[in-house]
């Protein structure tokens, strides 16, 4: 039918922002609401020797002044990672202690010491101005090599040399062994830089506490509101769980960076306590840009080794993640478990071994970004199989295709088992569509321009729906990462479906409604998405990870499949047939080519009074139900990016970028689209726009759209998007998740190809035209019209 | 304070602010109108972008003092009865996702075509994605988001 499975249905979510009519948390506003403003600190290492906030109390409008030593003498607990790495010896990671308002040391710029609340945002900004917080400065240490250097500055007292953990995954020994026999080894160091997530909308909280019911709300800008009241209750001890509700509204955009619970919104809810007043907190985009999680930074060392038909034998990676001040939720698992099982890539490696060093630093708490250790991953396999290529002399596209894993399942050294792709049938797409075969002829011309063409691929793959709960479990997840949802039949036939997913901008809206109005031939028009609200929705673990679909609605269809047992049950019984006669199509449950039917309605009807139902049947139609997925889903695909290059000016212009993917099975084609592309979008603004910067101070230089190069509309091509998918064989629907493809594929696929057109391969990320025209510059490339 | 008289969407408002008050914060607060929305501090993001007296202007970088005696058209403002076809070309092309910068880039979009229609200049891709120098999205990569102003070109 029109409005199902494989149907690009208009947006239902659409209305309401196209009109202004959206509700995000900022434009709420609650009785009795004073606002909240952080002191935050100015240096990125400091003792806090004192704070004088007599002035700032004085100040009008002032309700309060808070800081952490009051807050920690209420008992609200430290911020805390959920995921348990050791190290290689065995030892636990060194997780140091990380308050919501700082009591002794900040360690950040930004690190918040001390919190003003006031009845407007205007006079408790200008108390935070006027609250004296004396510090001690101490020594910096704001990147790696700072951070891991002799005598560097001691970030953290249980965390000596600032390492939190030194892991590995995989064959060290059979993987030197493998290089040391290998024809042709080829040695990279590569740098993935950091980022800032920048959803649109910043973060912001409103909290609300009742003293007659002891009870509290939070509005938050969350991608997993009950894992947020899970966290808030359980580790912070704000409030037990019964006794607080979290509600994810209208979310404007998330990308990783709204995951995590912050500091902030632990303060907004203890602050509702300790004043009794609502309090509102909205970040503003240097605030922002201060305190949301990074994502990414890391410097790797790599070897691919080949024997002598070019083969992949042995592949070898050693990395150092910078995790920032702290340990942020989820810190831990990126560039462990989300990165290094990822470096076998699309291809068939028998040896692979990956150590990863982790550090603090005196930068913001770094955590999983559209990805999450994906594009990292993503970047060095697709990098280095590039580069051995231009080293052997083989054609890369021919390269990759020898090495391709042809045979499902396959388990990788690294973990994964990959349940099914065609890599081939992707490639030969991309190709296709990017005309690979007419390049040289382009390329031709473009030199007759005096412009430098280049061409790269990049066949990446992924991880979604991280699975199953034991497993993780196995693997130090301190949650299980299941998903639940609940499917309510309500007397007149209408749909609600609640889930745990959560829709910032996937448009879950519609294409949960469009799986569900298949399944019972009913209109997409009666279906209601349920999600973001702890006091309607049963539980959930959120949306990230691509896990909404393949997790989120494998647990819908899980619940429908009750509802339908029922369904058929009470048809049965009501039109004396058997279950197994009954079809369910065009809003009637009915025996086909017989006058046997019941409108979907009267179904619906039947349940709930309860008149003449089988025998022993409760009234109701409504089930749940917990869908715990088998496997990780595997998306994959191939990205071609074409660029030209101008040598004069190294500015570097995509002429064409096309993606071909695998997602398995497509509900809504035109959402999967525009997931690619903005997927694309932030994946070319990492690879050539977008870096996080700190000078030695800890001061960052990059904290406003003045400093930080965002995407915009000219910076960027239309993409060509095609789809070539294999079923995913371990859930229900066969999804495999799109939500991060683009993210994850696109940075090495325009490397490739800008160092395919200078013809240097010394480039890192973002490719600015500064160290663009360098390289062309120092290596006196020229123009090849050949 | 200073009193201040503008025309919203049409109807007359008028009210004391204090006079730093920007004219996004008196929409938002003040008139409780909250589909203008703020994304960043510096006159960048265009989430905020209203017009005044017909033309697109970031509510962010001005004073509602500023907008005294102004007919002021937020987002709120431009559906009449049916969607305007802006508005409806952004559904139709799947031209947002969180749609948090979408009132921006719709009163960005409305104000480009009107002011390429009035000088006869052909309003193409190169075209809009120049016009869109100043509005950030962080969702849809802007294809989407182009092919719905183009649409809405051709209807308007």
């Amino acid at each position: 039918m029109s409005e199902g499975i494989g149907a690009p249905v208009k947006r239902k979510e659409d209305k309401r922002f196209t009109t202004g009519k959206g509700k995000y948390t900022d434009d709420i506003r609650m009785e009795n609401q004073a606002y909240a403003a952080f002191v935050r600190s100015p240096y990125a290492h400091a003792k806090v020797k004192g704070i004088d906030a007599s002035a700032a109390e004085a100040m009008e409008g002032v309700v309060a002044v808070l800081n952490g030593a009051e807050l920690t003498g209420d008992g609200i607990g430290n911020i805390i990672c959920g995921w348990a790495i050791s190290s290689k010896d065995g030892s636990p990671m060194n997780m140091g202690a990380w308050s919501a308002l700082a009591t002794d040391t900040v360690r950040y710029t930004g690190d918040a010491v001390a919190v003003v609340i006031a009845d407007s945002k205007e006079q408790a900004q200008a108390a935070a101005l006027a609250v004296d917080v004396s510090y001690e400065e101490l020594p910096v240490a704001a990147n790696i090599e700072a951070a891991l250097a002799d005598g560097a500055p001691q970030i953290h007292e249980n965390a000596p040399g600032n390492i939190i953990y030194d892991w590995e995954i995989g064959e060290k020994d059979a993987t030197d062994a493998a290089l040391a026999g290998a024809a042709h080894v080829t040695e990279m160091d590569i740098t993935n830089n950091r980022l800032s997530p920048n959803a649109m909308e910043t973060r912001a909280a409103i909290a609300k506490f009742d003293e007659a019911e002891d009870h509290y709300t939070l509005y938050t800008t969350s991608q997993n509101p009950h894992v947020a009241r899970l966290v808030l209750s359980a580790f912070y001890a704000v409030a037990p769980e019964h006794k607080l509700r979290v509600i994810a509204p209208d979310v404007g955009g998330g990308f990783g960076s709204k995951i995590y619970i912050y500091p902030e919104e632990i303060v907004c809810l203890w602050a509702s306590m300790k004043t009794k007043r609502s309090i509102k907190w909205t970040a503003d985009r240097t605030e922002a840009f201060l305190t949301d999680a990074h994502g990414r930074d890391h410097i790797t060392k790599a070897k691919m080794g080949f024997d002598a038909g070019g083969n992949i034998v042995g592949f070898k990676v050693s990395t150092k993640a910078n995790f920032g001040a702290y340990m942020s939720l989820f810190s831990s698992a990126v560039p462990t478990y989300l990165y290094a099982t990822l470096l076998s890539g699309t291809y068939n490696i028998p040896n692979i071994y990956c150590e990863v060093l982790a550090m603090y630093s005196n930068t913001v708490p770094v955590d999983a970004y559209r990805g999450a250790g994906r594009p990292e991953a993503s970047y060095v396999v697709e990098r280095m199989i590039e580069t051995a290529a231009r080293e052997m002399g083989k054609d890369p596209a021919e390269l990759r295709r020898q090495n391709f894993v042809k045979e499902f399942p396959h388990q990788t050294p690294v973990i994964m088992n990959y349940d099914s792709g065609d890599f081939e049938g992707n490639l030969n797409q991309a190709m296709e569509a990017a005309d690979w075969a007419g390049f040289a002829a382009r390329k031709a011309e473009s030199a007759a321009r005096g412009k430098m063409r280049g061409i790269g691929m990049s066949c990446y793959i992924e991880a979604c729906g991280i699975a199953p709960s034991a497993a993780v479990g196995s693997l130090g997840a301190g949650v299980g990462l299941w998903e639940s949802a609940e499917v309510r039949v309500n007397p007149v036939g209408t749909i609600e479906v609640l889930t745990g997913s959560h829709s910032h901008g996937q448009g879950h809206e519609t294409t949960f409604a469009q799986v569900v109005a298949e399944r019972f031939g009913v209109p997409l028009d009666s279906i209601q998405i349920v999600h973001g609200d702890t006091d309607k929705v049963q539980f959930g673990m959120g949306t990230y990870g691509s896990r909404s679909g393949p997790v989120g609605l494998s647990a819908i269809v899980k619940a429908c499949d009750k509802v339908e047992v029922k369904v058929r049950k009470i048809a049965a019984h009501q039109l004396e047939c058997t279950e197994e006669e009954l079809v369910i199509e065009d809003s009637q449950v009915k025996v086909p080519n017989t006058n046997k039917a019941l409108g979907w309605h009267e179904i619906g009807l039947a349940a709930y009074t309860a008149h003449n139902l089988p025998a022993d049947m409760e009234p109701g139609l409504k089930e749940g139900a917990f869908y715990d997925p088998e496997n990780f889903t595997f998306p994959m695909g191939c990205f071609i990016a074409e660029v030209e290059v101008d040598p004069d000016t190294g500015v570097t212009e995509i002429v064409k970028f096309v993606a071909s993917d695998d997602f398995g099975v497509i509900i809504n084609p035109m959402i999967v689209e525009g997931q690619v592309h903005g997927g694309i979008a932030q994946g070319v603004g990492q690879a050539m726009l977008e870096e996080v910067v700190y000078d030695e101070n800890g001061q960052q230089l990059s904290g406003s759209y003045m400093d930080y190069t965002m995407p915009r509309a000219d910076d960027l091509p239309s993409f060509v998007v095609e789809h070539h998918g294999t079923k995913c064989t371990t859930n229900p629907l066969g999804i495999k998740g799109c939500g991060e493809a683009g993210a994850i594929g696109s940075p090495p696929a325009i490397i490739n190809a800008i160092t395919d057109a200078i013809g240097d391969n010394n480039l890192s990320m973002p490719a600015t035209p500064s160290k663009v025209w360098a390289l062309i510059q120092s290596s006196g490339a020229k123009i090849a019209a050949e | 304070m200073t009193t201040v008289s503008m025309t919203v969407n049409g109807k007359a408002v008028s009210a004391d602010v204090e006079d730093r008050t920007l004219l996004v914060d008196f929409i938002r607060e003040q008139l409780r109108l909250t589909g203008t929305h703020v994304g960043c501090d510096t006159s960048q993001c265009g989430a905020c972008v209203v017009h005044i007296d017909g033309k697109a202007m970031k509510s962010c970088t001005m004073l509602a003092a500023q907008a005294d005696g102004a007919d002021v058209t937020t987002i709120e403002g431009v559906a009449n009865g049916d969607l305007h076809p802006m508005q409806k070309a952004f559904n139709d092309n799947h031209g947002l996702q969180c749609g948090f910068c979408t009132p921006g880039m719709i009163m960005s979009g409305i104000d480009m075509v009107n002011r390429y229609k009035a000088e006869g200049k052909t309003l193409d891709e190169a075209a809009i994605r120049h016009e869109l120098e100043g509005n950030i999205c962080r969702c849809t990569g802007y294809h989407n988001i182009v092919k719905s102003i183009s649409q809405a070109a051709g209807e308007m």
